[in-house]
């Protein structure tokens, strides 16, 4: 079981395309999940697709982490994580999140 | 009410960043080696993702009172025991046996030193 881009024939294909708006989901589920909290209900751009790797979600439980899921490079802008933030309006935080975590975000592709 | 949970720490405010570089005590390298050989792709005896899951599930208090690599063995020992690898019996023997060798082995050396 490996990474790489290329979803193999039972996995859906990406969803989203780098330059999509997207917005984290707002979820707080108690189990183990890779989606730190200080993005969740934020929105931010695709930068690109990071890789279709095994569900940690499953695998942290003994599952075997198919159907493997796109993984993206999210970009998000410090000054709208953090308040009071001093630094760029232009400063970005990038972060690694499985598709599941996603929604498109208003007025954003798809 | 906070939803995030303990070790999800990412912004908070943690003070100055330790960038001096550390030297690991050899049973801190024997964990490392032993995660890697119990995950690794021939084994799969366990994943990564279940260290992690072992170690955010000690909670508030173990997290933060242990180590790095304390934590580390807390959640290999509780997924193998999860897993039937290990008995806990087993496991509780084992460690009396290793305390009783530590205890003699110090004393040996205490004798030594004088």
């Amino acid at each position: 079981m490996t990474g790489g881009t290329t979803p193999n024939s039972a996995e859906t294909r990406p969803r989203f395309a780098p330059g999509d708006r997207v917005r984290v989901r707002a979820a707080f589920p108690p189990g183990h999940i890779r989606t730190p909290f200080f993005v969740r209900g934020r929105e931010g751009k695709v930068e690109a697709l990071a890789a279709i790797h095994p569900n940690p979600e499953g695998l942290a439980y003994g599952g075997d982490g198919t159907p493997r899921r796109p993984v993206y490079r999210v970009a998000f802008r410090q000054a709208e994580l953090w308040e009071g933030y001093a630094g760029s309006p232009e400063d970005a935080t990038v972060v690694d999140i499985f598709e599941h975590w996603l929604e498109p975000a208003e007025g954003g592709a798809p | 009410m906070t939803k995030r949970r303990h070790h999800d720490m990412g912004g908070l405010d943690a003070g100055p960043v330790e960038i001096t570089d550390h030297d690991h005590a050899p049973w801190e390298k024997q964990v490392n080696a032993m995660l890697r050989l119990l995950a690794d792709p021939k084994r799969r005896v366990m994943t990564v993702d279940e260290l992690r899951r072992g170690i955010e599930d000690l909670g508030p208090g173990a997290y933060d009172e242990q180590s790095y690599y304390e934590r580390w063995i807390s959640s290999i020992g509780n997924i193998l025991l999860e897993k039937g690898v290990i008995e806990v019996d087993e496991l509780g023997r084992k460690m009396g046996e290793i305390e009783a060798r530590m205890r003699a082995a110090q004393a040996e050396a205490g004798k030594a030193a004088q």
